[in-house]
């Protein structure tokens, strides 16, 4: 077992079903990738090679057993798997690349956790993030940054940059990511892998350590959209514990229909091909363009105007909803405490030491725009123009069945490249955060290098509970192209 | 928009944070300039427009009323920092003369 190169989902599940491999030498397969490759990468947090080589073995008895009684498998048996790290995952350290959680151990599994273990999934460990899920590199994180596969000196982008750096780096052959303003699509797009950001709704929130709950959504980073929609499809759906969860059909799936784009309108707004945006990522997005519209696609620009307005929004939003969410670590229930003899000392100095540069200067931003006087002039009229931003994609919905747009405007960045520059940084996300505010989803998937040879993605974002139809495009792309299975050179 | 020192020190006592001297100064440069690009919104006029506070239907949804399985004392005490007698021990909320 030394060929992972060619292991798809698809494919470790056809090779464990027939017998060609068993979990456990896939799970050692990839430990052993993994420390080898993980000095360089630092993709992981923590990493739990005992817990997953007896996830393994318990699958492989599991699969003797079931053949014996003729029962079927669980779809996913013996897959091997990393989570990113603000999922809970029971008994397994969940930090949220923060140092106010370095020591908590969830009591319970995120429900998109215990779905897939149900499904028979190999935990192999939880993947680096930017501390609660806010940035756009990975170098937020407290434990130390992620490096790019494709170019050891750039960011994996983030915030689940250790996801996207592990399936690119055939660490894992899928893992979960999450997605509360662009965190599944941008590392996907600077990684050269693909990433779906679900519907919101689509996938339980329970389990998932909240940053921006309005925005926040769990999806899947692997090699393909195939790959990605087989492991969706297993988590998603309705959970009592998520007061949102929606309760909508998956329909077939999308990388089961015909491999072309016939008949589909695909949307092209002219504000995600703005100036200043790097000129071969735009190259290349007008070449999958191209593609779609060899594939039968019709193809039909279109304007999304308050595109502009997404990041003032997004950037009120969600620090105003992080500031709430993040009230809980005050050192009394779980993680950090500084001691104190005095209470409200104990919780500043508990959240003062606890939490990272840009946790706490979110919290400071939304703390501010829901203070007191500035509540309407700030949370309220982003809330608004979030209204705004919405009814463009309903319009444009009216008249076409997907958009396609760059995930971001550049290919991956250098670690240290912002400085300390945050509005830098944030500007990475303008052309991702609109799904988030507009709830829709959105699939990145790599067309193409820039001349430095680093991956570049595009987006497709479609209707609500639209996913299938984006899996669908995204394969018959993926069927036409080879951009896809291109692996960095790591060896 | 610039943020004074002050409103900075209050902000962060809202938030119960303790920020350094470094920190504050830090905090006051990038958050000014952050309200600055935000700004931009201002010029909308959204008097006819509604709030969105969440992109799916208003819809709420009762679940059966039935007990069920919680989290046993031992898991809900097992990450606090300090517990006394199956309880979390904070320090003294009242004053104490």
């Amino acid at each position: 077992m030394n060929d992972l190169d060619a292991f798809s989902v698809q494919d470790a599940l056809n090779a464990l079903q027939s017998g060609q491999v068993s979990s456990l030498e896939l799970t050692q397969a990839y430990l052993e990738r993994i420390q080898r490759l993980e000095v360089k990468l630092h993709a992981f947090i923590t990493l739990t090679p005992d817990l997953a080589l007896s996830q393994a073995r318990a699958a492989d008895d599991k699969r003797v057993q079931l053949r014996k009684s003729g029962q079927p498998y669980p779809p996913l048996l013996g897959l091997p798997l990393a989570v990113k790290d603000v999922l809970c995952v029971q008994g397994m350290r969940t930090t949220c690349g923060s140092k106010i959680l370095e020591n908590f151990i969830p009591p319970f599994n995120a429900t998109c956790v215990q779905r897939l273990l149900d499904a028979g999934v190999v935990v192999l460990g939880k993947t680096n993030t930017d501390e609660f899920a806010m940035g756009s590199s990975t170098e937020n994180s407290a434990y130390g940054v992620t490096h790019n596969p494709w170019d050891l000196d750039r960011v994996p982008g983030g915030s689940s940059g250790g996801s996207a750096a592990a399936v690119a780096a055939q660490l894992a052959p899928a893992a979960l990511g999450t997605d509360t303003g662009g965190s599944v699509r941008q590392p996907a797009s600077f990684c050269g892998v693909t990433g779906i950001k679900p519907t919101y709704g689509r996938v339980s929130r329970f389990g998932l350590i909240a940053y921006g709950s309005s925005l926040d959504s769990v999806g899947v980073l692997g090699h393909s959209a195939q790959d990605t929609e087989i492991i969706l499809r297993l988590m998603a759906g309705f959970d009592e514990l998520d007061a949102t969860s929606q309760d909508e059909p998956l329909g077939t799936p999308g990388c089961a229909e015909n491999a072309d784009a016939h008949s589909f309108r695909i949307g092209v707004p002219k504000e995600y091909f703005i100036e200043g945006i790097q000129s071969e990522v735009k190259d290349r997005v007008h070449q999958a363009i191209q593609v779609f519209a060899d594939l039968g696609a019709e193809i039909i620009e279109i304007s999304l105007p308050h595109t502009p307005y997404a990041l003032p929004v997004y950037y009120l939003i969600a620090p105003a909803e992080a500031s709430a969410n993040l009230a809980r670590y005050d050192g009394v229930r779980f993680g950090l405490r500084a001691e104190s003899h005095d209470l409200n000392q104990m919780f500043c100095q508990t959240r003062g030491r606890g939490f990272g540069a840009e946790v706490k200067r979110r919290i400071m931003l939304g703390t501010y725009a829901l203070s007191a006087g500035y509540y309407d002039a700030y949370y309220g009229q982003a809330q608004k123009v979030r209204t705004l931003i919405k009814q463009d994609f309903d319009k444009a919905f009216q008249h076409i069945d997907v958009i396609a747009a760059p995930v971001a405007p550049s290919t991956a960045f250098k670690i240290g490249g912002h400085g300390d520059d945050p509005l830098a940084m944030y500007l990475e996300d303008v052309f991702s955060l609109p799904a988030n505010l507009a709830g829709v989803p959105g699939l990145a998937f790599p067309v193409g290098f820039d001349n430095k040879h680093l991956p570049v993605g595009m987006q497709l974002m479609g209707k609500p509970f639209s996913e299938s139809l984006l899996f669908r495009l995204a394969h018959a792309y993926q069927q036409a192209t080879d951009w896809h299975q291109h692996r960095p050179p790591l060896d | 928009m610039t943020l004074t020192l002050k409103e900075v020190e209050h902000i962060a006592l809202l938030a119960r944070l303790e920020l350094t001297a470094e920190e504050k100064q830090r905090y006051q440069q990038q958050l000014s300039a952050i309200l600055d690009h935000i700004a931009a919104l201002q010029q909308l006029d959204t008097s006819q427009i509604e709030a969105t506070s969440s992109v799916l239907p208003p819809r709420s949804r009762l679940r059966q009323d039935v007990a069920r399985q919680g989290l046993t004392t031992q898991q809900v005490l097992q990450n606090a920092p300090m517990t006394e007698a199956d309880q979390f021990r904070v320090p003294p909320v009242l004053d104490q003369d």
